[in-house]
């Protein structure tokens, strides 16, 4: 299929951007694309006007690191944030999540931004934005991770404005992330991530059994209490809300999250 | 007529310019514009890979981006794969591990491995599978198509012992 | 005769080298100067009643040259779509088939408003301004509600939604048997609705040349000269102003067998508006509107000794057919007849197959049609008898296959199989797959609570379709045989044109490594030519059904034999022999015990289009022939597999699988292996992944594209471990039978078995398709909440 007509912008600048986006009603980033191009080949998007952030790459492709913070610009692709050597050393749960998103082809252009701006709660990197406190910078503001997933593909971006940097503290200690899935290159039917911090403390996130992604903060805390992988992921349930759809009931992916919890937890130890 | 605007991109060796509509994808781009049909398009989600090539030396799913993406950029396609008339060792390998039956998914699969190899160039069979993640074929079940890939792989690294220049000058 | 050389060879494929470098033929690829691309509108409701369409702002926009109706088509389009009596000759109700709604849509995907634009996009944007009212109307979607009186009915003039309902053999066959019977197991077994999903969607291209009168349609088709003629029949043209033309096709699998409804409006738009029209399917349309296969449910019931010894089976088909009935729809009823597999049934098999129409887009065959079926329910409920009375899977099977000594054998149903040794296949993958091995380690896994476990599934097939007096009927008069043509040029090269067409599997390799060895010519200087009406013999019949070979393969040898002899007379001239006296040995002709003076294939060739003939011979060296073979062929064989079932979440570990087929003589291993591979793949996708879903209520499609409709990918699917026994077929010369289908039809059950094994021990007897994590893991939980 072939989408319907738009305009086409192409910027130059973060500014730039932002005053395109302004300019139009019904305006659209072009990041990577893998989530809007198809919807809109469907037909079910029909922006106005895109705004193709693509040349943007030098200005928003960066990773790098400032003593204890990894930050990562909003265009930093998947493949980048997959063979970064920065990332391997001071992130590397996010780097094995970016090696399981989607596929080669779609690694090739999608961004870290795009997934946090899509809000998709299928997007892996909403729970580990959420699971380390990460801060996601736009051109306006700092926005803290729990304050960012507001419901269903819904954030507090505002219409001009754009994400450009998401910044988690490093984190290098034992760590998991369980995307359960049937295909390959499926979106997780449940993930769960878990990371151990030095301080001997768990966080615990899980992607796609609610509205948003989930911070399983009473997995943490039953973890902190001193109890076992088994028992902690029995509390994996407790804020999620899936829904039941072709992959799997409601009931499964409650039951998913606490198993892949445990698994997870032991992988991380 | 909705705006045009101008595109100039370098696709197996040779620079096109040519004006596109924003909403021109790139696959059509290739295929309808310079009638390069080796691309192939089998989905509209970008789940198929049938419209896979190289942008600027990494896969890309030509069915989901524009074709005004593709400014500036070099593209290789199946077409750009043999050279002077002698096919590139994933091809041979394909051919020779009956790798293909239909075809359709062929050129996508070959591109994508291309990509795969020149990032590991001896792959583990899961690492193969893996790298083929983003591509579907219905008549091989896969079988021939990792052996070939681990063919051609084998063969690659034969040609680049023979003759260490061709490494250097990255071929 | 020419000492074999080729047939039987491992070579690589003629086709490749086009198709690897970007230079197939597709049907996408073909853009006539001046074409109009067609755009669809096509019903978003299972079932509606169409108020009104409104087009004028559609027609308003750029580049659209016309928007049409089903009125519009009336004065070029007349008839119905072709339904063929295959199975069931007598149907109850078949609905008639419009290629475009008029007053009512019956599925989602149906035609209802045809848009012709300069290029694709206005075609689509054309398409999407068209608006069009319409009302609701109640949808059928269960079976088995269907069938009550008081159901909706699938079109609003329907007195009754069952398409069809025959018995094949009643009850009163086989209630004897059950009487005596020991146990009675039973089951019902569901097979999901399957998109066939070749890579390459549907396309059509059409050309009307207004002052000859000649349509030229190409087509991505596994059956070019039946497209004709329903084509030239719906157009009310001749044949012979009609050429199909199909060049490479992106697999088919079935859905590339029947015409549809584009073919129809593409080359009726073409006549009307006198311009070349192309319609290129998107994936999202082939899911909608592209047949369906399987979509079946079974109810199985055997009736054995506690020895294992077998007695009789009844099986009920219940088919949904969709709201129309697939031309070929009724061939899946085959499934009845083969239901008693490759086993004896002394107290008789009974069946019935009943069709019942639903608001869905019509079933038709895909890869296996039918005898998947029959292979999965026979296979199933065996291993469900074999673990009621605590016999191994591979002692039962052992103890009730037909014999080697048995062949030709005639079924409960008249079907005579040609041979085979069900129990050499068994053997071998049994040895192969180190069953008594696995058996330990399984005993071994349980105890330490792991879920491990294998699946047998022993599978035959009729193929080969078919000889003239089966298949006339089934057809309704046009006899399954096959044609070839064989022509040598002066200069010794050689074409070979076959009326059976290809969809990935090889012929233009496989058919000339047969010409080659017959002809006595270079594999090389043989070219195959197919796919266009327009040349070589009156007509073919297409490829499915593992038909190419055995039918296809034997013409192509039939005809090269009949150009032997006549080069046979022209060189004994030459040589100044007596005929008799004259023998043809790898390529070459000489009088007998003087091999030293012979005249080669080429040089009869060039001789034969010179002055100097023998009396009564005429110019030239071609011959054309048509082979009906005296019998279907009845390839087999034993697939294994082993899986590892994680309780917690219900997901599948494909271990190892085994397979070992027997499909009579090889022409080219190569491609048989691969056959072998991409049929086992299909099978296994069936089992764990793939499924049509629609809204139960509302009746709308849920799995729209390939992010929703699990085609797998390179990572679950494993590497089968091939192994082959090679029983010839005593049906035609080449004793080769069919592979296309085999691994599809073996291998669903073979995992389905494996997963059911792995989880016995929680008491769980049976498993539907496709066995998803979710639906393991609600079986599991509810088996252990039985137990505590």
């Amino acid at each position: 299929m072939i989408p319907a007509a738009f305009a086409y912008q192409r910027a130059t600048s973060v500014d730039e951007a932002v005053r395109l986006l302004g300019q139009s009603e019904d305006a659209k980033v072009l990041a990577g694309g893998h989530s809007l191009v198809p919807l809109m080949r469907l037909r079910l998007a029909q922006p106005a006007t895109l705004v193709d952030i693509n040349a943007l790459d030098r200005e928003l492709g960066y990773i790098r690191r400032d003593n204890g913070t990894l930050r990562i610009g909003a265009l930093a692709r998947h493949y980048q944030l997959e063979e970064s050597a920065e990332i391997k050393r001071s992130l590397p749960l996010l780097a094995e999540m970016a090696a399981e998103v989607g596929d080669a082809q779609v690694r090739s252009m999608g961004t870290i931004g795009g997934v946090l701006a899509h809000a998709d709660p299928a997007g892996d990197y909403g729970t580990l934005a959420l699971m380390l406190d990460a801060t996601i910078t736009t051109n306006k503001r700092s926005i803290a991770a729990r304050d960012f997933f507001l419901g269903l593909f819904s954030t507090p971006l505002a219409a001009d404005e754009m994400l450009t940097e998401i910044a988690f503290a490093v984190a290098a200690g034992p760590h998991a992330y369980l995307k359960f899935r049937r295909r390959m290159s499926d979106w997780a039917i449940v993930g769960v991530g878990a990371q151990k911090l030095d301080d001997g403390s768990y966080r615990v996130g899980i992607t796609n059994a609610a509205t948003t992604p989930i911070r399983a903060d009473g997995v943490e805390q039953a973890l902190q209490s001193g109890a076992s992988p088994a028992e902690a992921a029995k509390r994996a349930g407790q804020r999620l809300d899936p829904t039941s759809d072709l992959r799997g009931s409601a009931e499964y992916k409650t039951h998913l999250a606490g198993v892949l919890t445990q698994r997870a937890l032991e992988a991380a130890l | 007529m909705a705006d045009r605007l101008p595109v100039s991109v370098a696709v197996n060796g040779t620079t096109y310019t040519r004006e596109v509509e924003p909403r021109d994808l790139l696959v059509y781009f290739l295929r309808e514009d310079l009638r390069l049909t080796g691309t192939h398009v089998g989905c509209d989600t970008s789940q198929c890979g049938a419209c896979t090539v190289l942008l600027d030396g990494r896969p890309v799913k030509s069915c989901t981006l524009f074709a005004v993406q593709a400014d500036g950029k070099t593209l290789t396609t199946i077409e750009g794969m043999a050279k002077n008339g002698e096919l590139h060792p994933i091809q041979k390998a394909f051919w020779d591990e009956h790798g293909l039956q239909c075809g359709y998914c062929t050129p996508g699969f070959i591109m994508t491995a291309s990509a795969l190899l020149a990032k590991l160039p001896n792959p583990t069979e899961a690492q193969i599978r893996k790298g083929l993640e983003g591509n579907l074929c219905r008549c091989t079940g896969y079988v021939n198509i990792v052996r070939a890939v681990q063919s051609a792989s084998a063969a690659m690294a034969a040609r680049s012992a023979a003759t260490p220049e061709l490494v250097e000058r990255g071929a | 005769m020419a000492v074999s050389q080729m047939i039987g060879a491992r070579i690589q494929r003629r086709e490749d080298p086009r198709l690897i470098t970007g230079g197939g033929r597709y049907i996408e690829d073909l853009k006539p100067v001046g074409a109009l691309t067609m755009a669809l509108v096509r019903s978003p409701h299972p079932h509606a009643r169409i108020r009104r369409i409104n087009a004028d702002a559609a027609r308003a926009l750029p580049g659209v040259v016309a928007v049409l109706v089903a009125s519009d088509f009336k004065e070029v389009l007349k008839g119905s779509h072709p339904v063929a009596p295959a199975f069931v000759a007598e149907k109850l109700t078949v609905p008639d088939r419009y290629p475009i709604a008029a007053d009512e849509v019956v599925f989602q995907g149906e035609p209802v408003v045809v848009v012709l634009a300069e290029n694709r996009k206005l075609a689509v944007d054309a398409a999407e301004a068209v608006e069009v009212d319409y009302e609701p109307l109640p949808a059928v979607t269960d079976l088995f509600k269907a069938l009550e009186p008081n159901s909706p009915k699938a079109h609003v003039n329907l007195v009754d939604n069952r398409a069809w309902d025959l018995t094949y053999a009643g009850e009163d066959t086989v209630s004897e048997a059950f009487a005596r019977a020991e146990v009675v197991v039973k089951e019902r077994v569901v097979q999901q609705r399957l998109a066939p999903t070749a890579m390459e969607p549907r396309g059509v291209v059409a050309e009307y040349s207004e002052y000859d009168g000649q349509l030229t349609l190409w087509l991505g088709t596994q059956n070019p000269h039946f497209i004709r003629l329903f084509v030239a029949g719906m157009l009310g043209m001749a044949e012979t102003k009609v050429r199909v033309i199909s060049e490479d096709v992106g697999g088919g699998f079935g859905s590339k067998i029947s015409p549809y409804p584009e073919d129809y409006l593409v080359a009726a738009a073409a006549r009307l508006l006198k311009r070349p029209v192309r319609w290129i399917e998107t994936r999202s349309e082939s899911i909608q509107a592209t047949t369906h296969g399987r979509g079946q449910l079974f109810d199985v019931e055997i009736a054995a000794m506690r020895d294992g010894s077998l007695l009789a089976l009844k099986v009920t088909q219940y088919l949904d057919t969709g709201a129309y009935v697939g031309t070929f729809g009724a061939f899946q009823a085959c499934a009845c007849l083969l239901a008693g597999g490759a086993y004896k049934w002394p107290g008789g098999v009974a069946a019935r197959t009943v069709g019942v129409l639903t608001n869905r887009v019509p079933t038709d065959p895909y890869r296996g049609a039918g005898r998947p079926e029959a292979t999965h329910n026979i296979e199933r409920i065996l291993d469900k008898l074999a673990h009621e009375i605590g016999m191994d899977p591979v002692a039962i099977r052992q103890k009730n296959f037909i014999q080697p000594d048995e062949f030709p054998f005639t079924n409960n149903f008249g079907l005579i199989y040609d041979s085979g040794n069900y129990q050499g296949a068994m053997d071998q993958a049994v040895q192969l797959v180190e069953y008594d091995a696995f058996r330990k380690r399984q005993a071994q896994a349980r105890a330490e609570g792991r879920y491990l476990g294998i699946g047998i599934s022993s599978w035959i097939e009729i193929c080969g379709f078919g000889p003239s007096a089966a298949t006339v009927g089934a057809t309704g008069g046009l006899a399954l045989i096959e044609s070839a043509q064989v022509r040598i040029h002066p200069t010794g090269s050689a074409q070979v044109f076959v009326g059976t067409h290809a969809q990935g599997q090889g012929h233009e390799t496989t058919f000339a490594q047969i010409a080659a060895d017959t002809l006595g010519l270079p594999y090389e200087s043989i070219e195959i030519r197919h796919g266009d009406t327009a040349e070589g013999a009156a007509f073919g019949y297409g490829t499915y059904g593992s038909r190419s070979l055995a039918v296809g393969g034997m013409a192509v040898r039939k005809t090269a034999k009949q150009v032997v002899a006549k080069a046979h007379k022209i060189a004994a001239h030459l040589l100044e022999a007596a005929p008799d006296d004259v023998v043809f040995d790898q390529g070459r002709f000489h009088v007998k015990g003087n091999p030293g003076t012979a005249k080669t294939m080429a040089e009869v060739a060039f001789a034969s289009f010179g002055a100097s003939l023998p009396e009564g011979v005429d110019h030239g060296l071609e011959a054309t022939s048509y082979f009906d073979p005296p019998n279907f062929v009845w390839p087999f064989g034993t697939h294994i597999c082993i899986v590892e079932v994680d309780p917690n979440t219900g997901s599948v570990n494909l271990e190892k699988y085994v397979a070992v087929d027997d499909c009579g003589e090889i022409i080219n291993p190569l491609i048989v292996e691969g056959q072998l591979h991409g049929g086992i793949a299909q099978g296994i996708a069936q089992a764990l992944f793939e499924e049509v879903s629609y809204d139960e209520e509302t009746g709308q499609l849920l799995t729209g594209t390939l992010q929703d409709y699990l085609v797998p990918t390179a990572n679950e699917i494993p590497t089968p471990v091939l192994g082959r026994t090679i029983t010839p077929s005593p049906s035609n010369e080449l004793g080769v039978k069919g592979i296309g289908e085999a691994g599809t039809i073996a291998s669903s059950v073979a995992v389905i078995n494996a997963i059911v094994d792995a989880l016995q021990p929680l008491g769980i007897t049976h498993i539907d398709m496709p066995a998803s994590p979710d639906r393991l893991w609600q079986q599991i939980r509810a088996a252990q909440g039985a137990q505590a």
